[in-house]
C-alpha cells in the first residue's frame, strides 16, 4: 500500500485571497457551534475547493472557549494558518484575545445584541456586527433553540459574505437532518435569518470568499481515527481490546459502528431479523483497563487472530510491561497511538508528536519496536492495513502513531482504494500440514533471512505445542540462565527489527536542484514542512525534503542528514525526539540536525517552520 | 536451568483413556517447586481430570501469570499450549485467546499475589465477563519466590516465619466473586484430591468463568503454627459440608435425578453437579444464601469447601457477544474484508 499526495501547485502564497483566506470562530464549547463549523468547511469542500478544519478544543464538557478554524487554499495548502481574515468572535470570555489575533484589514463577526466595549475596537480592522441573539429570541420559542441557532445564524451571514453556494448549504442540512423535520426547518430558518441581515446590511461578498473549483472531485473529507478504523476493518481484524481515552476514543467508536455495519454475518434462524438471524465476526472488549487492552490483543493474536487497540500516550505508559512481553515471546500485536499532549495527563486534547522515544523502546530491558507514522488520514487508512502485515510477518508488535490532530480533525486527502486481489501476509504460521511434515518444532529455531521463526497457534497438533514464556528462553523456547542461549535469542530479535526497516513505507523524499538544507520531519508536520519549502524558495531558501514514515530507519535517512550542509528536524515535541532516534539508530552525529520545535499543543504552522529555519541560517549561514 | 524431564520408568500397564493416552501422556516436566508444595498436589488433580475426561492435549490452553503457582502450566500436559505471562496479567491474555479462539479448553493458574493483589482488577473483570475457562487459584497466603511477605489473603493475626502478626484484613476471592457476579465459586484443599478432581471436572464443564480458590499451603514460608493457610490448619478447619460429585453426560442415562433440585445441577453439555451433603436450606444457586454461609462459617473459624456457588443460566463473552459458534481466527479473510466496491460506496459519506 503506497499513498500518493500529489504535489503541490506553485503560487500559493500569492496574496490573490479568493479561495486563499483563513477564518477562527471562537465559541463556548458544549452550545453547539461545531455543528455550524463543519457545516462551513463541508460546504467549501463541496464546493471543490482545498480546505481544512481545527478545532482548538478544551479537555471540557461545557462552558470553556473552544475555537475553530478554517482555511481555505487554492492550492492545496492547508496547514494551520496564523493569520486570520476573518473572525467569529462568539465568546465574550475571550473578545480581548481573539479581537488581537485578526489580520490588519480583517473583520470581526460578533453579536451586536450587545454593545461591544469600546477598548475592544480596533482602527485597523473592520467589524460586522449580527444581533444573532435578538434574532434568535424573537424567531425561536424555546430556549434550547435560542441557544443552538445562533450559531446557524453566523453561518448563515458567512454564508453571504463568503459567498458560498446556499444550494449546497440546503443539500447539507437536509442530509445532516432528514429525520428531523422540525430541526431541519429551524436550522433553515436561522440560517436564512442570518443571510438576509448579511446580505441587508454589509458589503457582500468580502474580498475573500470562494469560487467554485474542481480540485475535491476525488477527495474525500475524513478525520485519521475513521481511516485507521476502516483499515483495521478492511486488514480483517477480528478482536480489539480498548480503554477510552482522548483522542484514540473515536478510533474504536467507528470501528465498532463498522462492524455492526459490514462484520454481521447471517444464520439460518427460527426468527427471521431477530437478534439469532447474524453472528458478529468480531469481538471489542472495553478494558479495564489498558494493561487489560494489551493483554487482550496479545492473547488474541497468539491465537491467531489479527487484533489490536487504540490508545494515547498515558495508555502506552500502562501497557509498556506487555509489550515488552510481545516483543521477547514474538507475538503479532497492533497499537494505534493518536499522541496527545505530555507528560502525564498533560492537554488530553491538544496535539503533539511526544510519544515516538516512548514507542521506540516501550518496555524495560533491551526492547525495540516498529513505529509507522502516518501524516493523514489517507495514510492512516493505509498504514493500519499495512501494520497488521508487518506485525504478523515480523511477529512483533507494530505503533501505528497518529496524533490529535490527524485523529481528531477532517482532512481533504485522495479517496481510499483498495485492491480486491489484496491477500493478507499473516507471517510464518505452521499448520496441522506443515507440522506433520517436520521431525520436530521448536518455536525460535529455524530462522528466515528476515530473522523470523515459525509459530504455531494454539489448537493446533500436539507437535506444535509450545510454552510461551517472558522469562529467559532460548532458541528452543525453554527456560534458560545461560548467558550465550539467552545471547542467542535476543541477538536474533535485534537482527530482525533492523530487517524490517525496507518492509516499512519508504521515506517521501522531494530533492531540489541547488539545495543546501535538508528538512526532515514527520507525521502531521508534513503541509506546514512543504509549505514552509515553497515559502522558503521564494525567499531564495532552496531545501529538500524528507518525511521519515517508518522505525527502524532506512539508510537514506543517514544520508539525507549527511547530504546537507543544514540539516533541520522539523517535529512536534519538546525535546526533539525523531532528531535524538536518528541520531541513536544510523549513528549520525546528532549536532548536524538542527531541531526545530513546536510542542505548545495546537497544529504546526508553515510560518514557524520558515522562522525557526530562517532565523538559525541567520546565526550560521 | 530448564526443567528436569521426568523419567520414564516403565510400570505396569497403565489404564487407557477414551482417546487411548495414558495419565502420563498429561503429564509435564518435573516440578522444580520445594518438595512437599501443596500446588503439586494440585497439578497432579489437574494431571489426572484431563486424562480421565479424555481432553485431546492439544485441545488444552494452560496460562499463568508470575510466582510458585504460575510455574505449575510446565508441569502438567505437555501438549497443550502454554503461556506463561506477565504477573496479574494472565487473565487478560486469556480473555484475548478465548475471544479469538473458543474451542480450546482454557485453564489458567494463578496464586494469592497475582490475583487478589497485582491482578485484581483482571480477576474481577474476568468473572464480569464470563470467559468461557477454568481459573485456579493457588492460595498459599504468602509470597514464595520473594521469601515470605504477607498476601493479600493472609488472615489478620496470622503469622509470618518470622513471628511478625499479619494486621491487613483478607480478601476472601469467593466473596469477591460473589460480588463480581462469578458464575462458579468453588473452594478446596490441595491435599483432598478426592474433592479437587469432581470439581476441576465441573469447571470444566461450566460455560463461563469457573474459579477454584484452592488453600494449597507453602511448606517452606507458611506451614508454620499460626499459619492459617498451613496443612494442620486446613486438617483441623475445613468443613466439607458441601460434598458434590461430578457426572459426566456420558454416564447420565443410567444415572436417577435427585428428587430435590438444588442438590443436582446439569452443566450445560449435559453432565452433572451432584450435591451429596447440603446443609438445610443451602442452594448452591442463591448469592445471598451462600453469602451468609460463608460467613458464619468464617465467623465460627471454618473454612467451608466444595462447590459453593454456581449459576448455569448465564451467558458467557461470546454469547454476550453474539459471536459464532466456531472461533472468530478461523473465518476467511474474504468474509472480513468488504472489498473495493463497499469501500466506494461508503466514502459517499465523506464527501
Amino acid at each position: 500500500m503506497t499513498t500518493t499526495i500529489p504535489d503541490l501547485a506553485p503560487g500559493a502564497t500569492s496574496h490573490e485571497k479568493v479561495n486563499n483566506f483563513a477564518l477562527k470562530l471562537a465559541n463556548v464549547n458544549g452550545t453547539g457551534s461545531a455543528s455550524a463549523n463543519s457545516l462551513l468547511m463541508q460546504a467549501i469542500f463541496r464546493m471543490g475547493i482545498p480546505v481544512s478544519g481545527k478545532n482548538l478544543f478544551p479537555s471540557n464538557i461545557q462552558g470553556l472557549p473552544t475555537w475553530y478554524e478554517i482555511r481555505v487554499n487554492k492550492s492545496g495548502y492547508t496547514a494551520r494558518a496564523l493569520d486570520y481574515d476573518l473572525m467569529v468572535a462568539m465568546n465574550s470570555q475571550t473578545y480581548g484575545e481573539d479581537i488581537k489575533e485578526v489580520a490588519a484589514g480583517g473583520y470581526v463577526l460578533y453579536d451586536s445584541s450587545w454593545p461591544l466595549d469600546a477598548h475592544l475596537l480596533r482602527d485597523d480592522v473592520t467589524f460586522l456586527g449580527v444581533p444573532l441573539a435578538k434574532m434568535c429570541l424573537e424567531n425561536f420559542s424555546s430556549s434550547r433553540e435560542r441557544v443552538l441557532m445562533k450559531n446557524i445564524a453566523y453561518a448563515g451571514a458567512l454564508v453571504a459574505l463568503l459567498d458560498l453556494d446556499l444550494e449546497v448549504i440546503a443539500t447539507l442540512l437536509t442530509e445532516s437532518y432528514s429525520r428531523n423535520e422540525k430541526l431541519l426547518a429551524s436550522n433553515q430558518k436561522a440560517l436564512r435569518l442570518g443571510y438576509d441581515y448579511a446580505r441587508e446590511n454589509f458589503d457582500c461578498p468580502l474580498e475573500f470568499h470562494v469560487a467554485p473549483m474542481d480540485e475535491t472531485a476525488h477527495s474525500i473529507l475524513i478525520d485519521g481515527n475513521t481511516a485507521s478504523a476502516l483499515g483495521c476493518l478492511y486488514a480483517g481484524a477480528t478482536v480489539a481490546g480498548w480503554y477510552p481515552i482522548t483522542p484514540a476514543t473515536a478510533l474504536m467508536d467507528n470501528f465498532t459502528a463498522l462492524c455492526a455495519k459490514y462484520r454481521r454475518e447471517p444464520v439460518d434462524s427460527t426468527v427471521p431479523g431477530g437478534p439469532d438471524s447474524f453472528k458478529n465476526n468480531y469481538l471489542i472488549l472495553q478494558a479495564e483497563d489498558e494493561i487489560a487492552a494489551i493483554g487482550m490483543v496479545l492473547g488474541a493474536s497468539w491465537s491467531g487472530a489479527r487484533s489490536f487497540t487504540s490508545t494515547s500516550g498515558p495508555g502506552i505508559s500502562l501497557m509498556s510491561e506487555l509489550l515488552g512481553l510481545a516483543y521477547y515471546t514474538e507475538i503479532p500485536a497492533v497499537i494505534f497511538d493518536v499522541q496527545r499532549t505530555g507528560p502525564s495527563t498533560g492537554m488530553p486534547t491538544r496535539t503533539q508528536q511526544a510519544d515516538i522515544l516512548l514507542c521506540a523502546y516501550a518496555s524495560h530491558g533491551d526492547t525495540k519496536h516498529i513505529l509507522l507514522f502516518p501524516a493523514n488520514p489517507h495514510e492512516c487508512f493505509d498504514f493500519a492495513v499495512t501494520s497488521f502485515d508487518i506485525a504478523e510477518r515480523f511477529q512483533t508488535p507494530v505503533f501505528v502513531l497518529s496524533d490529535l490532530d490527524i485523529g481528531m480533525n477532517d482532512w481533504v486527502v485522495p479517496e481510499l482504494t483498495w485492491d480486491d486481489t489484496f491477500v493478507p501476509d499473516r507471517g510464518r504460521v505452521l499448520d496441522d500440514e506443515d507440522l506433520a511434515g517436520i521431525a520436530e518444532f521448536f518455536r525460535y529455531t529455524n530462522e528466515n533471512a528476515e530473522y523470523v521463526t515459525p509459530r504455531t497457534v494454539p489448537g493446533s497438533a500436539e507437535k506444535g505445542a509450545y510454552f510461551i514464556r517472558g522469562s529467559g528462553h532460548d532458541k528452543f523456547g525453554k527456560y534458560t540462565e545461560v548467558p550465550a542461549e539467552y545471547q542467542e535469542v535476543v541477538d536474533r530479535l535485534k537482527k530482525k527489527h533492523a530487517a524490517s526497516a525496507s518492509a516499512l513505507p519508504a521515506p517521501i523524499e522531494v530533492r531540489r536542484e541547488g539545495a543546501h538544507v535538508g528538512i526532515i520531519t514527520l507525521g502531521s508536520c508534513d503541509l506546514a514542512v512543504r509549505e514552509a519549502i515553497d515559502d522558503l524558495a521564494e525567499r531564495g531558501i532552496v531545501a529538500d525534503y524528507l518525511r521519515v514514515r517508518g522505525f527502524p530507519f532506512v539508510a537514506s535517512v543517514r544520508e539525507f542528514v549527511e547530504d546537507h550542509e543544514h540539516c533541520f528536524v522539523v517535529e512536534q515535541n519538546r525535546d526533539g525526539q525523531l532528531r535524538s532516534l536518528i541520531a541513536l539508530e544510523t549513528e549520525v552525529d546528532i549536532n548536524r540536525m538542527h531541531p526545530v520545535l513546536h510542542y505548545g499543543g495546537f497544529p504546526l504552522s508553515a510560518s514557524q517552520v520558515v522562522d525557526a529555519v530562517t532565523a538559525a541560517l541567520e546565526v550560521h549561514p | 536451568m530448564s526443567s528436569p524431564t521426568k523419567p520414564l520408568i516403565p510400570l505396569a500397564v497403565l489404564p487407557k483413556n477414551e482417546l487411548g493416552l495414558t495419565v502420563r501422556d498429561y503429564e509435564g516436566a518435573m516440578s522444580t517447586l520445594c518438595a512437599g508444595c501443596g500446588h503439586d498436589s494440585v497439578t497432579a488433580a489437574i494431571t489426572q481430570m484431563y486424562f480421565e475426561l479424555s481432553m485431546p492435549p492439544h485441545m488444552i490452553a494452560k496460562l499463568s501469570g508470575i510466582g510458585c503457582s504460575s510455574k505449575t502450566p510446565t508441569y502438567f500436559v505437555r501438549g497443550a499450549h502454554g503461556f506463561n505471562s506477565a504477573h496479574g496479567r494472565m487473565a487478560t491474555i486469556a480473555t484475548g485467546a478465548n475471544a479469538a479462539n473458543r474451542e480450546l479448553s482454557y485453564i489458567g493458574i494463578s496464586g494469592d499475589g497475582d490475583s487478589l493483589s497485582i491482578g485484581i482488577g483482571h480477576l474481577s473483570h474476568l468473572m464480569r465477563r464470563n470467559v468461557n475457562m477454568v481459573y485456579v487459584l493457588e492460595n498459599n497466603g504468602v509470597y514464595g519466590l520473594t521469601k515470605g511477605q504477607f498476601s493479600a489473603s493472609a488472615d489478620i493475626g496470622s503469622r509470618s516465619k518470622r513471628g511478625v502478626p499479619n494486621v491487613v484484613a483478607p480478601i476472601d476471592p469467593i466473596m469477591l466473586g460473589l460480588s463480581m457476579g462469578a458464575t462458579f465459586l468453588a473452594r478446596s484443599f490441595s491435599g483432598d484430591k478426592e474433592q479437587l478432581i469432581p470439581l476441576l471436572k465441573a469447571a470444566v464443564a461450566h460455560k463461563g468463568m469457573a474459579l477454584i480458590d484452592v488453600i494449597s499451603p507453602c511448606v517452606t514460608f507458611n506451614d508454620h503454627e499460626g499459619s492459617t493457610k498451613s496443612y494442620r490448619f486446613m486438617r483441623e478447619h475445613e468443613v466439607k459440608e458441601i460434598e458434590t460429585d461430578f457426572v459426566p453426560w456420558q454416564q447420565e442415562i443410567s444415572m436417577p435425578h435427585h428428587k430435590d433440585d438444588a442438590r443436582e445441577i446439569i452443566m450445560h453439555d449435559g453432565s452433572a453437579v451432584r450435591f451429596r451433603s447440603v446443609p438445610e436450606g443451602y442452594d448452591p444457586r442463591d448469592r445471598q444464601k451462600v453469602e451468609e454461609y460463608i460467613r458464619e462459617r468464617h465467623e465460627r473459624g471454618e473454612i467451608a469447601t466444595g462447590l459453593l456457588y454456581v449459576n448455569e443460566d448465564s451467558s458467557d463473552v461470546h454469547e454476550m457477544n453474539n459471536t459464532p459458534e466456531t472461533a472468530l481466527a478461523k473465518v476467511p479473510f474474504t468474509k472480513l474484508c468488504p472489498g473495493s466496491a463497499a469501500l466506494m460506496k461508503l466514502q459517499e459519506d465523506f464527501r
